[in-house]
Parts: C-alpha cells; sequence; structure tokens
C-alpha cells in the first residue's frame, strides 16, 4: 500500500510528461508542415515553393529519424527510461515526413507518371538510394503497432533493425545529392556515425 | 509580383516626341564625349575615371529591346532572389542575402592572352563603346529549374573584337573575381576550386546570341546576378554564364572551367542545354519553370537550336556534353 502511495506520483507524473510532449510535438510539427502547404498558395516560400518544401520534408524525415536513434543512447547513458515511450512516436514522424517528401516527389516533380518516376530511380543514383530507404520503412511504419509488435515477439526486433540501414541510406542520398557543399550530409553522417558506434560499445561490454 | 520598376519599353513608350533627343544631335553629342575620353587625362589617370556604373544610367533606360520571346519575363523579385552564386553562398537565398559582401566600385577586367591589345581595362574603359540592348532570354540552371530575364547589355562578339584576338585565340577564357586575402563569404571554404572559371570557343563566344549583360529590367545588375559584368549564353545551362568578370584570357588551348574540375563526369566543357543527355542528378528532360508548380520539357539547346545548333555540326553531343 505506502509503495503504491509512492510510486503513483511519479508514474502520473512521467506518464505526463511524455504525453505533454507528445501533443507538443505532434502540435509543432503539424503547423510546420501548415506552413509549407499554406506556402503553396500565399507565395512566401521564394521563387521555387516546390524545391524548398522537398527539401524541408527531406530533412525533417531525416531529423526525426536520427532523433529516434538517440532515444536508446540517452536511455543508456543517462537512464532515462520514459524516453521509451517516445522511440516509436518520433519514428512514425519521421516516416511521416518521409511520405510527404516521397509526394512531392512523385507529385509534382513527375505528376504521378510512373515510367517517368522509374526513369528517375533508374537514372539517379540518390533517388534510387532514398527510394529504397523510403520503401525499407514501409513495413517499420506498419508494424509499429503495439499488436503486431507482440505478434512478431522476437522477429520484430530483428526486422526493426533495417532502421539503421534507412539512416544511412538517407545520409548517402543527402550526400549524393548535393553538387559541392557537403557541409551538412557531413555533420548528419557524423551524427549518425556516433550513434550507431555507441549501440556497438553496448554490444562489445555486454559480452 | 510586380516588378519593382518599370520595363524600358514601358519608359519608351511614356515619352513624348519633345522628350527624345535629335538623333544625329544624340550622334554628334557622342561622338564628342568620346573624343573628349581619348584625349583627357582619364586615360593616364584612371581612378581620376567616373567609378560608378551610374555613369551609364541613360543607356540602361534607354536600351532598346532586339531579342523578345514570346513568354512574359519573370518578376524583378524572382531573378534577384534565388540565385547560385557560390562566392556569396551556397543556398539559393544566400546570395542576395551577402549581397553586400561583393565590391563592385571600383572594378576593372584584365584581358590577355591571344590578343593584340592586352591590358587593364576600369569598368569604364569596357563599357563606354557600347550602346546597350535589351534581350529576352531563356535561362536554363542545370538543376532542371528555368527562368525568362530581361538583360541589358550588348554583344560578347563586339567587346571580343576591340581587343584584336590572334590567329591563335581558339578559345577564350572568363575568371570571376577572387581575393585570397579578402575572399567572398563563399570563398572562405574550398567548395570549388577558386577563383570560378568558365570558357567558351571562339565560334560560341563570337556568336551574335552570345551576350556581355551589365544590367537586367534596364537598371545594373545587382550583385548576386553577377555585377557588373556577367556573361549570358542563352543555349547552355547557367553555370556556364559566369559572373562579376574580372578576366578574359585568350587562349589557344581549350581552359579549365570550375564545375568540370569539380565533376568531370557529370559537367562538360560545352554544356549545351540537352534534354537528351541525362545526368546523374536531375532529368534534364523536363524543368520547372519558376512559377510553376510542375514540369515541362526541356528543348534543345534550350529552344535555340535554330540559331546555334550549326556550331556544332558533325560533333557528338553525347560525348562531347
Amino acid at each position: 500500500m505506502l509503495a503504491t502511495m509512492k510510486w503513483m506520483p511519479l508514474g502520473i507524473s512521467k506518464i505526463n510528461v511524455i504525453t505533454l510532449a507528445k501533443i507538443a510535438i505532434t502540435a509543432a510539427a503539424l503547423s510546420h508542415i501548415g506552413y509549407f502547404i499554406a506556402g503553396i498558395f500565399l507565395g512566401y516560400l521564394g521563387a521555387n515553393p516546390v524545391e524548398v518544401i522537398t527539401h524541408a520534408m527531406g530533412e525533417w524525415a531525416l531529423h526525426f529519424l536520427l532523433i529516434t536513434l538517440s532515444i536508446t543512447p540517452l536511455r543508456r547513458h543517462f537512464h532515462w527510461n520514459a524516453l521509451m515511450r517516445l522511440r516509436r512516436f518520433l519514428g512514425l514522424w519521421s516516416f511521416f515526413y518521409l511520405s510527404l517528401h516521397f509526394f512531392v516527389f512523385i507529385f509534382f516533380d513527375h505528376f504521378f507518371n510512373l515510367a517517368s518516376i522509374l526513369e528517375d530511380i533508374i537514372d539517379r543514383p540518390y533517388i534510387a538510394v532514398g527510394f529504397i530507404a523510403f520503401i525499407l520503412m514501409v513495413p517499420l511504419a506498419i508494424t509499429s503497432f503495439k499488436k503486431l509488435q507482440r505478434w512478431l515477439g522476437k522477429r520484430w526486433i530483428v526486422l526493426h533493425r533495417t532502421v539503421y540501414l534507412v539512416a544511412i541510406l538517407g545520409i548517402v542520398h543527402y550526400w549524393w545529392l548535393v553538387k559541392a557543399d557537403i557541409l551538412w550530409p557531413l555533420v548528419y553522417g557524423l551524427i549518425l556515425v556516433i550513434l550507431l558506434a555507441d549501440r556497438l560499445y553496448w554490444k562489445y561490454k555486454k559480452r | 509580383m510586380t516588378p519593382i520598376f518599370r520595363r524600358p519599353n514601358a519608359i519608351i513608350s511614356s515619352l513624348t516626341e519633345s522628350d527624345v533627343t535629335d538623333e544625329a544631335l544624340f550622334r554628334r553629342r557622342r561622338q564628342f564625349i568620346k573624343a573628349g575620353m581619348s584625349l583627357s587625362a582619364l586615360a593616364y589617370f584612371p581612378q581620376l575615371a567616373f567609378a560608378s556604373i551610374d555613369t551609364f544610367k541613360d543607356r540602361f533606360s534607354q536600351a532598346e529591346r532586339t531579342v523578345n520571346l514570346e513568354a512574359e519575363p519573370h518578376s524583378y523579385s524572382d531573378i534577384t532572389s534565388y540565385n547560385n552564386f557560390y562566392e556569396l553562398g551556397y543556398g539559393k537565398g544566400d546570395p542576395v542575402r551577402n549581397a553586400k559582401a561583393l565590391t563592385t566600385d571600383p572594378w576593372s577586367v584584365t584581358i590577355d592572352g591571344e590578343c593584340a591589345k592586352p591590358g587593364k581595362y576600369t569598368l569604364e574603359d569596357v563599357l563606354k563603346p557600347h550602346d546597350f540592348e535589351e534581350r529576352i532570354y531563356r535561362f536554363r540552371c542545370v538543376e532542371a529549374w528555368s527562368m525568362v530575364i530581361p538583360w541589358v547589355g550588348f554583344p560578347l562578339a563586339d567587346l571580343l573584337k576591340r581587343f584584336e584576338p590572334t590567329s591563335k585565340a581558339k578559345y577564350v577564357a572568363f575568371e570571376t573575381i577572387y581575393d585570397k586575402e579578402n575572399p567572398l563569404p563563399g570563398q572562405r571554404r574550398n567548395v570549388l576550386d577558386w577563383p570560378y572559371r568558365e570558357g567558351l570557343r571562339m565560334d560560341e563566344a563570337m556568336h551574335p546570341l552570345t551576350f556581355m549583360a551589365t544590367g537586367i529590367y534596364g537598371k545594373p545588375l545587382p550583385n548576386q546576378n553577377g555585377a557588373p559584368l556577367r556573361l549570358v549564353v542563352p543555349w547552355k545551362y547557367g553555370f556556364k554564364s559566369i559572373k562579376s568578370i574580372v578576366r578574359i584570357r585568350f587562349t589557344e588551348a581549350q581552359p579549365e572551367t570550375s564545375w568540370n574540375l569539380s565533376g568531370p563526369s557529370e559537367y562538360g566543357f560545352y554544356s549545351n542545354v540537352n534534354p537528351d543527355v541525362s545526368h546523374p542528378r536531375w532529368s534534364q528532360k523536363r524543368e520547372r519553370v519558376i512559377g510553376k508548380l510542375f514540369r515541362q520539357p526541356t528543348l534543345p539547346f534550350n529552344g535555340y537550336q535554330d540559331e546555334v545548333a550549326s556550331l556544332y555540326a558533325g560533333m557528338d553531343l553525347r560525348k562531347n556534353y
């Protein structure tokens, strides 16, 4: 009884913090996306709004992916276990931005013309790499629901390791598309290297 | 968006008969000015010369439209806010933000190589003998976007002939401003091998469409568009149209060009707009005209095929991309 009393307020406040974080992130992301959609009609995105939107959606897919991948290292180092409850949520936001990025590509760049989409994927390695990353992320998004997660059991963990490959492909995609200024792909690449190296460190340490 | 100022033809049409200087008188005045110039101390003391491009104000506003296009030019704000000018930053919005970093006054252009009249010419010397004209050209970037731009300037051929290139001059090389001690914001990192360099074959340089621009919309070029003097080669990808030129050299061998040095498999010396040559980054089959959401087909030689295709007769343009 006493233990429950002690535990309850802490538990409730933890739930609240996570829920509040989710509400805040959702509000921020939706207004961020809304800003770009409204920009198409209001013209404040400059001379080439489609380019601005494509880049913003791609960048934020990558941001959310890197944030998602930093949850586990943060938990391990700082024992901030409550963060784990944000991991799937953040990963799904990454997928949502990636879907918008892909939608802009097939709609504004190709007007849903399948032949022209395929040609672009085949002719341009950076697009092929980005496309593969998107396709690989689809099953991860689908199996992120709790029921499927439970049903898959241990296979879920194996399947979701694909996310490392998705992140690597994302960096390659970005690196390959810039003409000369590789500063930002390099920065994102280094962050990813740190996040992946940290996982190897724990794996090695466990043994 | 509405243009910030009136277009030259609008200015011309608003003039009445009495506003226009009698042509004979105009010519005499010019003769007088030219004669005065050659005699004056200006030649010996170039620092005494009128340093500003404002000297040529009237030539900008009076530039006659010589090349037109059915398409409506893009707005002044589109043309001057969306630029690729790596010297002033690598993002499209950077050049306008960093425009102040570029000083165009005083400006001089070094002419050297295979010609009879090499030397360092002040901007005034470069511009002085030329009447300005306005040309509406399509501008196609290798990144698969395009604009329609009302340039003000004069044919490059008219400029080059003044320096009397010799028979050894097979190519013309151009260089953008670069001061190692005082680099422009984008030149602080070796994103490209500075200075920016471009080049044309002599017959390309002498082609009547090849243009030396010094203004847009009847006004001097803003810095982000390559002030005070830039090349415009409308049938080639935009990066060939080198900005803020400080050196023109006549060469016997094909000159090195910046993007070709950076990515030889992607950017060739010729870089003619060609929807049939695939590019690893951007499909060149179609382009996004700025202001439109969807893409439209790209024309061979950017629509200037009738005028320039003969320059490349017998050449395999897939190899000479």
